[in-house]
């Protein structure tokens, strides 16, 4: 069998099984599988998550089953496993299967735009340093994965069904689709665009390809430079003249194409055996300019992301995160926005989010309440994190019961009334549907008995609710129930949040139980 | 088949040298960082993150003196110097080197004539005295509720503390650190002694108290809308940062735990002038009344509950006094330790 036939069977199968996973990252489908496998295999997300939060979190070590082979063969997993690079290659092959070998050939040289990836690469690294943790935003494997469950799966389900069992609503979808199409259409501009210009993993994939010790190598003797290896060239890496290493993504074609047989895939070649006209380009060449712009913007943008007090002081009401979610500055250094998190979430109260959690925060997990509520008895968004931005949380730890009792519950924020919409308190209509629905024991809401005389001179007995913030976790479920339906009676917003004691509502410390109200 | 020429041993060795190394700089670095643990044990790192504790400043009183002193009379200075002679004079509770921190109540952009700030003549007589028993430095602090710059300027403590020869510190946020409240650390490194009632661990403007052997509390005496009244044992409420504001949930609760954060050297009451309501802001110098009065004294709780008496009214004394006498943090009934009393 052809070396490039075992390729497509290898992609195939990388393909499929990270769709297969995706499709199991639901309630009934989880079971122990390792759903988010290709995020945690990225050695990208490994490298710039250790350096923004200091913790190479759980599984996430597997980035090494990745890594050491890269530093052996070079940038294979680019045109072998990744998914998105498969998507990538399909549509740059539909787009020119008709096209003449020699315009093919063109689109395969090396241009100097590919150097772009290394200052995005750049960028990210700066920005992890000082603490934000941006890969997400380009990475390819939180981006397939964010592409898929926000603007994918809900098309799906809304055309054959079966995804869901009720239907699942994503904030801003038509961005991500948005994105997701245009990275795609990029392939008819340049094939591969996306991998050689713009992806991050593929410039820190290309980086460690230096050190690999085989690469392609061509003979020079044998070599008639008709150019046809590049016909199929996936990295466009040069294999016509010196190697781009960096480029390589170990796809074969070119020893196919090859009518000479002058290209092979050779252990520990010389570098320049032939003066500049073989042999290899061992680092990747992105210009001064290009590696400083990254640099600068890395850490501009985190400057700025900060210095607009949305991440502290200044946060905004809606940053409404899961039960688990970290603090939130260790919270910016660990989620990567792959959103399997809002994948799993069985109530759709998960959303990514736009500006909620300021610049940094696009596409992280905020909770919705008019979508959701969070599910009392559910970790589910917490075992699916690959990097411990939501952490793994037993229900007793959820629940502050057993060994947990004395921390209490964990808490995402706090419930208040909008007496001027709610029935009870605004309209003298019975409803307190807020405090059936409120899952704690004792009740969060509760309610006081109020004698009132109607419009109509009747005597009337209503119920008006009331929140106890000792015992609300912040759920939703009450505002998710409530009648009014526009804009809710009863709105969940971050404060009194435990994660953070700066998010805070209630003086909590000390021997002194806090009294609730009576 | 080939005719490529290979590398040599030397260049062969080198590049397989270079990619190993790599290879195992990686995995070093991913096993030392690797993080196995469930979400349980982050919380539980993150409940116990590492908090300072303060020392114990206190220096014991000569044998029979009782621990507060009144004087009244019309000069600030001079009232200061009268109350702490009665304790023993300022040579006995400061030594030649020592690192003493003053603080005032600077919680407000206010003029010093509207009483809700230590008045500036005081600081600056503690000052003096301390100065001239040989202090090293003197730290003047305060983290004020509105901006500090303007109210260390407006309230003139900034001039009197210059005047004095003491520094200001500002509250910056990288100046404080997490207090475990009435802990200490002993020689093993581990904590004992008791956390308070209404307080467990608390951001503190600790910085300063790095270097600090002394630590003198200097408050006005002002009417407070919530507790009653804003004496020396609330004014340790302004070393305190984070969400302070969740104090007034359980306000009796967190003044009388501060006996047990701070155990000063002395505190003294400057009740020159006494904000008499509209506190603890005022704002009107028809809400100040004289008060010809400097209480000194080494129980917060005794020298505050004589100053509630300057306020004249019927109402009770602040709950927390009682607690805290409760607690054994200090004794309220101040008349019982039979204090010096005296007009100069």
């Amino acid at each position: 069998m052809r070396i490039t036939t075992v390729r497509v069977i290898v992609q195939s199968v990388s393909f499929t099984l990270f769709l297969a996973l995706l499709l199991l990252t639901c309630f009934s489908g989880l079971r122990g599988f390792p759903v988010s496998l290709f995020l945690e295999l990225d050695p990208l997300t490994a490298v710039a998550s250790s350096i923004a939060s200091r913790t190479v979190y759980q599984n996430v070590i597997w980035a090494l089953f990745l890594l050491l082979p890269t530093l052996l063969l070079g940038r294979f997993f680019c045109n072998w496993l990744c998914p998105f690079g498969i998507l990538h290659q399909l549509t740059g092959w539909l787009a020119r299967r008709r096209t003449p070998d020699k315009q093919r050939l063109e689109t395969n040289r090396y241009r100097p735009l590919y150097g772009l990836k290394y200052a995005l690469l750049v960028f990210i690294l700066v920005a992890a340093v000082f603490g934000s943790l941006q890969n997400g935003l380009l990475d390819p494997a939180p981006t397939i994965y964010r592409s898929f469950t926000v603007a994918v799966l809900p098309v799906v389900d809304a055309t054959v069904g079966g995804v869901y069992v009720r239907p699942h609503y994503h904030q801003a979808a038509w961005l991500v689709g948005a994105l997701f199409l245009l990275f795609l259409g990029l392939n008819l501009l340049i094939p591969r665009f996306y991998c050689r210009v713009l992806c991050p993993l593929g410039a820190f994939l290309g980086w460690l390809a230096r050190f690999s010790l085989f690469r392609i190598e061509r003979n020079v003797a044998r070599c008639t430079d008709c150019d046809l290896c590049l016909k199929s060239c996936e990295g466009a890496c040069d294999p016509h003249s010196a190697l781009r290493k960096a480029e390589c993504f170990v796809c074969f074609n070119c020893i196919e194409d090859c009518p000479e047989d002058a290209l092979r895939f050779a252990w520990l070649p010389p570098i320049r055996p032939d003066g500049d006209r073989g042999g290899e380009v061992t680092a990747a060449q992105p210009t001064r300019r290009q590696l400083a712009f990254g640099a600068l913007a890395g850490a501009l943008f985190v400057g700025w992301a900060r210095s607009s007090g949305e991440t502290s002081e200044n946060f905004r009401p809606s940053c409404i995160r899961p039960p688990g979610a970290v603090p939130e500055h260790d919270f910016l250094a660990r989620c990567i926005k792959c959103d399997q998190c809002i994948r799993v979430c069985p109530t759709n109260v998960l959303q990514p989010a736009l500006l909620e959690a300021g610049l940094e925060g696009l596409w992280t997990p905020v909770m919705n309440m008019r979508l959701g509520y969070c599910e009392l008895n559910c970790t589910l968004c917490g075992q699916v994190c690959p990097t411990g931005a939501i952490q793994r949380l037993t229900l007793d730890e959820k629940h502050g019961h057993g060994a947990f009792e004395g921390r209490g519950p964990v808490r995402s924020g706090t419930a208040f009334y909008d007496r001027g919409r709610c029935l009870p308190w605004a309209m003298d209509t019975s409803c307190a549907v807020c405090e059936e629905v409120c899952p704690v024991s004792p009740k969060a809401i509760f309610t006081r008995h109020v004698d009132i005389v109607d419009r109509q001179g009747q005597p009337q007995t209503i119920k008006r609710p009331y929140i106890d913030p000792t015992r609300c976790i912040g759920c939703g479920i009450c505002e998710h129930e409530c009648p009014v339906v526009d804009l809710r009676a009863v709105r969940v917003s971050a404060v009194g949040e435990s994660r953070s004691k700066e998010r805070s509502l209630l003086l909590q410390s000390g021997n002194a139980e806090v009294s609730a109200p009576s | 088949m080939s005719t490529l020429p290979a590398v040599d041993r030397r260049e062969a060795l080198r590049r397989i040298g270079l990619t190993a190394g790599v290879a195992a700089g990686f995995t070093a670095a991913g096993f030392a960082l690797h993080d196995r643990r469930s979400g349980g044990a982050y919380f539980r790192d993150l409940a116990n993150a590492e908090v300072v504790t303060l020392g114990d400043y206190r220096v014991p009183l000569k044998e029979g003196t009782p621990p507060l002193a009144i004087a009244h009379g019309d000069d600030p200075a001079r009232l200061v110097e009268a109350a702490v002679a009665a304790l023993g004079g300022m040579a006995h509770f400061v030594k030649p080197g020592d690192v003493v921190i003053l603080k005032p109540n600077v919680a407000f952009d206010r003029a010093p004539a509207l009483g809700a700030t230590t008045s500036p003549a005081v600081l600056g007589a503690v000052a003096k005295m301390v100065r001239s028993c040989g202090a090293r430095r003197i730290l003047v602090i305060d983290n004020p509720i509105n901006q500090p710059e303007g109210c260390f300027h407006k309230s003139g403590i900034a001039a009197a503390a210059a005047a004095a020869g003491c520094e200001v510190v500002m509250p910056t946020p990288a100046r404080f650190a997490t207090l475990a409240v009435g802990r200490f650390r002993g020689a093993d490194g581990q904590l004992s002694g008791q956390r308070g009632d209404a307080l467990d661990t608390w951001p503190l403007f600790y910085d300063p108290f790095k270097t600090a052997t002394k630590v003198i509390g200097i408050a006005p005496c002002k009417d407070h809308n919530l507790c009653g009244a804003s004496l020396t044992m609330k004014n340790w409420y302004g070393l305190l940062g984070g969400r302070r504001n969740q104090f007034h949930q359980q306000i009796h609760g967190i003044i009388s735990d501060f006996p047990l954060l701070m155990r000063p050297t002395l505190v003294v009451l400057d009740a020159t002038s006494i904000l008499m309501k509209n506190g603890p802001t005022g704002g009107s110098t028809a809400d100040v009344k004289p008060g010809r009065t400097v209480v000194v004294g080494t129980d917060m709780v005794a020298v505050d509950s004589y100053g509630y008496t300057l306020f004249e009214r019927r109402t009770p004394a602040p709950e927390y006094l009682a607690r805290a006498t409760q607690r054994g943090l200090g004794n309220a009934d101040w008349q019982s330790l039979q204090p010096t009393e005296l007009t100069v």
